[in-house]
């Protein structure tokens, strides 16, 4: 099995942890993983605020690299997913938009076929790779660690391509094979608030605290996050959100819970990165780690 | 006690903006909404919102441009998608606030230093230089643009983020940057053809 | 008018060109296109009038019919769908078969829309010289006279059904009425009282539902389906498959001696009449005013049916009456009736699909129904409004348009919701003094009363609140939420969002064709709508009616509608279905096809693409067979024949190979 990767400018950056757990995890799996030549920027949610129709032209060179590859393109930030299927839909829905997007890729030399299939690494390594094959890798059970998947919006609204789009299962499945608890998250698909925190602090301050805390009340003892965004401002802020209750919940992305659970050393599974480490919730649960 | 006159007269509206709206790419139900609501309802941000998303959608296609661009709401949405999914007319709501944003930005309608646009704009410029998005100095950017003491209040952050080496300098970039302008620069071309 | 007859020919063709005033005149040259007329071959006599459709008119056709011997008649006027029938009753008074006429459209064709009154002549004569050509191959044909039934099946005991099956055996024919439950009653006898006047349900359904069950003209069949539906219109044979009670209905006399004997001392299963919010044994009576009175056994939940070893205490209590049978199996009856009403009702939207609501997920999340057997006295509760654990709720909140209005589960709305979540604040403020909150998004109060209705509930301080409810959730933001059900919606008239905390939630959900209505459709052989309810012939002006002749629908099961309307259907379609009766035949046009069985192959093409299901293929000579009666003229078997060997009356292939080489001929 092999995929065309596509990491998106924040997996480069602040998603460090999600590229380097995503690698190593299926690197164990022996799934190979190719990275898009000269990828750019998909535009995200801040390129459509500024100019939708620049964004497809933006997300189209990239899917265009993609059907040269001849294989599926996988692309695990939550906003790459949406954009790129969203350049999909839109070009062939509105002939207008197709026409100016085709006209700018021929321009540039390049194919207008964008007919690659977007996937994202749930979907592969539910569908793709199998659940049998993903519990004979595990070494570490998880020990019914209490876990609060935490899908964001991005992954399921508006398409909802592999799983349900308002009660989503595919990571309490994928993580519940490695041995964890999945808890009754309510919030789970409630929008963290993206980049208010930094532009609107108030706002994106209350979002946060509501999560965590919701978290929190149905006993979770760590968050899966599926996007690099949620799982910053899930992260990054539990102090500022303490008020009554300190929060210090570990926010992880699911492919660093599964690293844990293949026995991956957690330098090679990024998980030195995180602001609130994970060592003594594993210590906890007795979950044996390098 | 400030009285203010408000009356609404049709020479006032902008029926370019109310046609505008409902060309928009999931605007082409708008004239069904019902107002029922539930857009609002389902926006975990409509709470801060001085117009609700239900009233904006109502304002935009009877024509209220002056209220629709400078209301708060447009720069609160975080394009969760809840509201488009939700909506019983298959009115695309998030995909007409994010061409309100735009024209917003485009428009020049909202407070000056406003960090929302100006990261937009930042944004924009970065990706025309360079292809790619480094997100350090994507943020060094918009904190220079929209008030440098804010960068006080990051810095403790900053420093974490340092520290764990989730704050990278180096540039990322396109190698073939010259596509992406040429593609952009083509969007800008065939759109000035349309619209002739 | 010429004589130019061929040679040897004995036809002789009449040619009348109507002026319509100056509806075709004013375009078309009927001067013209007569004097054209009398010159084509083998027309006697050629004549144009004003009006021909008037008395003067077809006198006109009449006289010269007996004065010239005409034998056929071509007439230029208007659309057939006018005028047909009048010129063949022309036809038929001047003693020559109505079937030889062929009428050509010189007016919705050529005059209204054309403008150029030379191209518009031509055309004209075009049109009629094809006629001319054509008529002489029409051939005598007679409409076909069928006996009616006059016995009726009506499908389904709601309130419809047993409106139209009284209304029917009050007129001295015989009705049977069967019904899919155990008891007749539908889903009115699930409600407490029934809006606007806050009548008691079952003090107004009952007496009806015991009229339907000692009326000596009607037959009622409970716990039976339709299996099978042959036939057509006035003569329809139907097969009826009786489930089994295992209780021999005969002799059995309602006494429930059995149910209070049963060896579980309390019931464990959940009971279907309230919602599952109680339970029943495994014999049981549907509800007290079942009728029949007569108990059932449930086959999955008894124990002799599993173990075969039961006390069967039951049956030692029923003494020697003997009306209990473990080995009763299904069997079947065959009726022959004229027409069949189908009353077949309608099901509640599901409330699990709209996870948002919590439905099964939060317990004191309940359905209209549900709340509806709560508030009734003789529900799981004792007519006592309880939440889960048996405490009164202080705060109500009731959920419009569950379901409908939402291009996501259903588009459209389904009516009676407004007024029975009415209906549901009121008796709950009555009961409980709860405060009650009602979402909305339009207020429907459309019928008599109703509005008034609203207006009484306006004053008993029910909160309504203008806005479509986005979730309900258990998870606070407040102190003041603690362990209540939070409802957020937009209040749209104040223009801000609210989260209102409740403890019980009350879902109006929509109404939705039944689960097997697609099914039941092809039984019958009647369409469905795209939603799913079944198709009326004309939804203004045939509202009770279908394609199927002989076949009536009425009540909700046609489309979302309170009783009034269902009992006001319900009369109309028993009223259709008695005409029908009293007429005692019916006649039906001969437009049928029929198979030309030398050619016939035995193909069986024809067989499956008819869509009346009205041919069948005949063992014995291996050709088909079309069932006139059934026919409906479609033409749809002839136009698919490989070997051309069915043949359309008046429509047959010659007819119309003339009809074009008329037209395409110059003149």
């Amino acid at each position: 099995m092999k995929y065309t990767y596509y990491p998106g400018c924040s997996l480069k950056g602040t998603g460090r942890a999600y590229e380097e757990s995503l690698l190593a995890v299926f690197h164990a799996l022996e799934v190979e993983l190719e990275e898009l030549d000269d990828w750019n920027c998909c535009g995200a949610t801040t390129y459509m605020s500024y100019d939708e129709v620049q964004s497809y032209a933006l997300a189209a060179r990239n899917l265009s690299l993609a059907k040269k590859t001849g294989r599926d393109l996988m692309a695990p930030c939550a906003a790459c997913y949406l954009g790129l299927h969203k350049t999909q839909n839109y070009v062939r829905d509105y002939p207008w938009i197709g026409h100016i997007v085709e006209h700018a890729l021929t321009a540039i030399g390049y194919s207008t076929d964008l007919s690659v299939r977007i996937r994202h690494p749930l979907d592969i390594l539910l569908n793709d790779v199998g659940l049998p094959a993903i519990k004979a890798k595990v070494v570490h059970s998880l020990n019914g660690l209490e876990v609060a998947t935490y899908y964001g919006c991005q992954l399921v609204r508006p398409y909802a391509l592999f799983d349900n789009q308002r009660e989503p299962t595919s990571m309490d499945r994928l993580l519940a094979a490695c041995g964890a608890t999945i808890v009754d998250y309510p919030l789970k698909t409630q929008c963290c608030a993206g980049s208010q925190k930094g532009t609107l602090p108030e706002v994106g301050l209350d979002r946060i605290q509501r999560l965590l805390a919701g978290a929190l009340r149905v006993g979770a003892e760590t968050i899966a996050t599926v996007c690099p965004l949620c799982q910053f401002n899930l992260e990054a802020f539990q102090e500022q959100a303490s008020n009554a209750h300190q929060f210090d919940l570990p926010v992880l992305y699911f492919t660093q819970l599964l690293a844990v659970a293949f026995g991956i050393p957690l330098k090679q599974a990024g998980l030195q990165r995180s602001f609130v480490s994970i060592e003594p919730v594993l210590a906890h649960r007795e979950i044996a780690y390098v | 006690m400030e009285l203010k006159r408000i009356v609404k007269f049709e020479a006032e509206r902008d029926p370019a903006f109310a046609r505008w709206i409902t060309q928009n790419p999931g605007g082409e139900r708008i004239r069904h909404c019902l107002q029922c609501g539930l857009c609002s309802a389902s926006c975990p941000l409509s709470l801060w919102m001085d117009y609700t998303p239900r009233r904006l959608m109502h304002l935009s296609r009877e024509g209220f441009k002056e209220e629709v661009l400078s209301s708060y709401t447009i720069w609160l949405c975080t394009s969760c998608y809840a509201c488009a999914v939700e909506c019983p007319k298959g009115i695309k709501v998030t995909d007409l606030m994010y061409a309100l944003k735009a024209r917003a930005i485009q428009e020049h309608f909202y407070p000056k230093r406003f960090a929302i646009p100006e990261l937009a704009r930042e944004f924009s410029r970065m990706i025309l230089g360079w292809g790619r998005i480094t997100e350090s100095r994507l943020v060094m950017r918009v904190f220079f643009k929209t008030g440098l003491m804010r960068l006080i209040g990051f810095s403790y952050l900053g420093l974490r983020l340092l520290r764990t080496g989730r704050m990278r300098w180096a540039r990322e970039k396109v190698s073939r940057q010259t596509e992406i302008i040429g593609l952009l620069q083509d969007v800008a071309a065939t759109r000035k053809e349309l619209a002739r | 008018m010429s004589d130019t007859r061929t040679p040897n020919s004995a036809l002789k063709i009449g040619v009348y060109v109507c002026h319509c005033g100056s509806n075709i005149a004013g375009t078309v040259d009927v001067h013209a296109i007569t004097e054209y007329a009398a010159c084509l071959p083998d027309v006697a006599v050629a004549r144009e009038y004003k009006y021909m459709c008037s008395d003067p008119g077809q006198e006109l056709i009449r006289q010269d019919i007996s004065a010239h011997g005409l034998n056929r008649i071509v007439v230029a006027s208007c659309s057939p769908l006018m005028h047909e029938p009048t010129f063949r009753g022309a036809l038929l008074k001047a003693g020559i078969n109505p079937y030889l006429l062929q009428m050509v459209n010189i007016r919705e064709h050529v005059s209204w829309v054309h403008t150029n009154k030379l191209e518009a002549t031509a055309k004209a004569k075009d049109l009629v010289r094809a006629a001319v050509r054509r008529v002489r191959l029409h051939k005598p044909l007679e409409k076909r006279k069928v006996a009616i039934n006059p016995n009726v099946l009506v499908v389904g005991g709601g309130i419809a059904g047993i409106h139209a099956a009284l209304n029917i055996a009050n007129s001295g024919k015989h009705v049977y009425l069967v019904e899919r439950q155990p008891t007749i009653g539908g889903h009115m006898a699930y409600f407490d009282k029934t809006f606007p006047t806050l009548d008691c349900a079952a003090c107004i359904l009952t007496p009806k539902m015991t009229a339907v069950g000692s009326h000596p003209n009607i037959t009622l069949w409970t716990y039976a389906e339709v299996a099978v539906v042959e036939g057509y219109v006035g003569n329809y044979k139907v097969k009826v498959r009786h489930k089994p009670r295992y209780i021999l209905e005969e002799l059995c006399i309602g006494c429930q001696e059995c149910v209070e004997a049963c060896v579980y001392k309390e019931g464990r299963w959940a009971d279907e009449f309230n919602m599952g919010l109680s339970k029943r044994k495994p014999i049981y009576l549907p509800f007290p005013q079942a009728v029949p009175q007569k108990v059932l056994i449930d086959p999955d939940a008894c124990i002799e049916f599993k173990s075969h070893k039961c006390k069967k205490t039951c049956v030692e209590v029923c003494g020697e009456r003997r009306a209990i049978d473990f080995n009763q199996k299904q069997w079947f009856d065959e009726i022959e009736v004229g027409s069949i009403i189908v009353c077949t009702g309608f099901k509640t939207f599901d409330a699990r699909r709209n996870v948002y609501y919590g439905y099964g997920r939060h317990k004191n999340v309940y359905t209209a129904l549900e709340v509806e057997r709560l508030i009734n006295a003789s529900g799981p509760s004792g007519g006592n409004i309880v939440l889960r654990d048996g405490t009164q709720p202080r705060m109500v909140g009731i959920i419009h348009c569950v379901g409908s209005r939402d291009h996501n589960t259903n588009r459209w709305c389904s009516k009676v919701c407004c007024m029975y979540s009415l209906k549901l604040a009121h008796l709950i403020r009555e009961r409980t003094s709860a405060e009650v909150y009602n979402f909305y998004i339009d207020m429907r109060t459309p019928g008599k009363g109703y509005e008034e209705f609203y207006d009484r509930l306006l004053d008993e301080g029910v909160h309504f609140v203008r806005g479509r409810v986005a979730e309900v959730t258990d998870w606070p933001a407040h102190p003041s939420e603690e362990g209540k059900l939070i409802i957020r919606a937009e209040d749209t008239l104040a223009g801000f969002v609210r989260r209102i905390p409740v403890d019980m939630v009350v879902l109006s959900v929509g109404l939705e064709p039944q689960a097997d209505a697609r099914d039941v459709r092809r039984l019958l052989n009647i369409s469905c709508s795209e939603e799913g309810w079944f198709l009326e012939r004309h939804p203004k002006l045939a509202p009770v009616s279908t394609f199927t002749d002989g076949v009536f629908i009425a009540g909700a099961c046609q489309g979302p509608k309170d009783i009034p309307d269902c009992v006001a259907q319900a009369g109309a379609a028993a009223a259709e279905a008695m005409a029908l009766a009293d007429a005692k035949y019916v006649e039906l046009e001969p437009y049928t096809a029929h198979v030309l069985e030398e050619s016939c192959s035995g193909c069986k093409t024809c067989l499956t693409i008819c869509p009346y299901s009205a041919i069948s293929f005949i063992q014995e000579t291996k050709t088909a067979r079309v069932n006139e009666v059934v026919c409906k003229g479609c033409g749809t078997c002839a136009a698919t024949c490989p070997s051309a060997s069915i043949q359309q009356n008046v429509f047959e292939d010659g007819e119309i190979f003339e009809e074009v080489e008329g037209l395409l001929a110059y003149a």
